[in-house]
């Protein structure tokens, strides 16, 4: 399961656990997620700017 | 040209050397807690009205926030100062910040109880009772700043609960999806209610935003709970259950104060509604993100805001001011907002250009010529009311076509 980071906030979408409240449930690819999906925390970038880290992370 | 914006010049967040400013940048941490003697105001105000019959007293926040926070900002003048990178990290997180706003939001509430109480059990003129309405509307517009600042810490509940309650006082219930979901993302773009237009009034701009705003909460709210299979018409749409909690506590004022309340929370709720969109209006007034040749725009940057660095009215409004910091890092708490160099500015704090936002006339001549230098003579990278494009390019457009 992969890691993405938003660049502004450092919010990090983890496929494991999904972006609950937004409607996204645990277990949810970032290929599933829409590309207009604004970051949950700041919602000042979208899926296209975020960056993919290491699973470690 | 202190104040001149230089568009050819990369925005930056002024660093101070850890000296400069250490005894104000530290007293100021209590100064933010003095600002809610601000709150107590409505307090004293009915005290006085009543122990020396004289209902002019009611008016007394009222005038306070707009005359009083512009005289002490001529007095106190700009603040210079950014926290440090090792005072960022040591202030950030401190419970402090966090404590004051949570006394905040049952402040606002008893301060409007009080006048409540106060207007219904003695006799005053129809003018003290205007007084006092709109005094308890500075009150429902504090509570709109408060649930702002405390509408942006998703992921802590009590936060997010505190700002329902603040943006409960005046009826802003979908304020928080709104602001964060909807003007965070399409702020300074024509599509964005939230954003105005240069040439706009903000009349004109009122009747777009309010109704755009609630349209575009409830989509969204909508869109998520269609995502999480439940009903737009349930307790789990945030709006919804904001809106119960105004409905209570309203119906509760009007069962123990009688049918005055009707006329007085009409005015609170709509001096809340009026207070927002004035800051919509003037803190993005023409500004204009840019499309890149994907099609979208570019990203929210520093130059897509208009500040305003007063230390006073930055101190009571949390530094909303600081306006540039806050949209590119909506997250970063009040305490550690930071001013910018060579980002658009605004000439007075908030309170007085939300006067100077009543009168269209003056606003244009003094707002037009400097969205005409941020945009270089550019008209076609500003924001612009349809209705008023010809006539702002024939007066300020300097590039040949």
């Amino acid at each position: 399961m992969a890691k993405f980071e938003c660049p502004d906030c450092a919010y990090i979408y983890d496929e494991n656990k999904g972006a609950a409240h937004e409607g996204y449930p645990a277990g949810t690819l970032w290929a599933k997620i829409p590309e207009d999906f604004p970051c949950p925390d700041c919602f000042v970038t979208e899926k296209p700017d975020f960056i993919a880290i290491a699973d470690d992370k | 040209m202190a104040n001149k914006f230089e568009p050819n010049m990369l925005a930056t967040a002024r660093a101070n050397s850890p000296a400069d400013n250490s005894t104000w940048l530290t007293s100021k941490k209590y100064c933010y807690a003095l600002s809610l003697v601000v709150l107590l105001l409505p307090l004293l105000s009915a005290y006085f009205a009543v122990t020396n019959n004289q209902g002019l007293w009611l008016w007394l926040p009222f005038i306070f926030i707009y005359a009083g926070i512009t005289l002490l900002d001529k007095v106190f003048g700009d603040d210079e100062s950014n926290p440090s990178e090792a005072m960022v990290e040591e202030i950030k997180n401190q419970a402090y910040y966090k404590i004051i706003l949570f006394i905040a939001v049952p402040l606002l509430w008893l301060s409007v109880i009080v006048l409540a109480y106060v207007i219904t059990h003695y006799e005053w003129s129809w003018f003290s009772f205007l007084g006092a309405a709109l005094s308890a509307g500075i009150m429902a517009a504090t509570g709109v700043n408060l649930g702002h600042e405390l509408g942006h810490k998703v992921n802590d509940n009590a936060q997010q609960l505190a700002a329902q309650l603040a943006l409960a006082l005046s009826g802003y219930g979908h304020f928080v999806i709104e602001h964060n979901k909807g003007h965070h993302k399409d702020v300074a773009t024509p599509e964005d209610p939230a954003s105005s237009r240069m040439g706009e009034s903000i009349y004109k701009f009122a009747q777009r935003e309010i109704p755009g705003a609630f349209r575009r909460a409830r989509a969204l709210e909508a869109a998520r709970l269609q995502r999480l299979g439940k009903s737009p018409w349930s307790v789990h749409n945030e709006i919804i259950q904001t809106a119960l909690i105004t409905l209570t506590a309203y119906v509760l004022l009007i069962a123990f104060f009688g049918p005055l309340m009707i006329p007085f929370l009409a005015i609170v709720a709509a001096y809340g509604y009026w207070a927002l969109s004035s800051a919509n209006y003037i803190e993005h007034y023409g500004l204009l993100r840019q499309k890149e040749a994907s099609g979208r725009y570019e990203r929210c940057k520093p130059q897509h805001s208009w500040n305003s660095n007063h230390k006073v009215s930055n101190l009571f409004l949390l530094h909303l001011q600081r306006h540039s910091d806050h949209h590119a890092h909506p997250t970063r708490a009040y305490q550690v907002l930071r001013d910018y160099n060579n980002v658009p500015k605004l000439h007075a704090g908030y309170p007085w250009m939300y006067i100077l936002a009543l009168f269209p006339n003056i606003w244009f001549s003094i707002m037009d010529p400097k969205i005409a230098d941020w945009a270089q003579g550019d008209m076609h990278k500003v924001n612009m009311d349809p209705q008023a494009k010809d006539d702002r390019f024939r007066r300020y457009h300097r590039i040949a076509q």
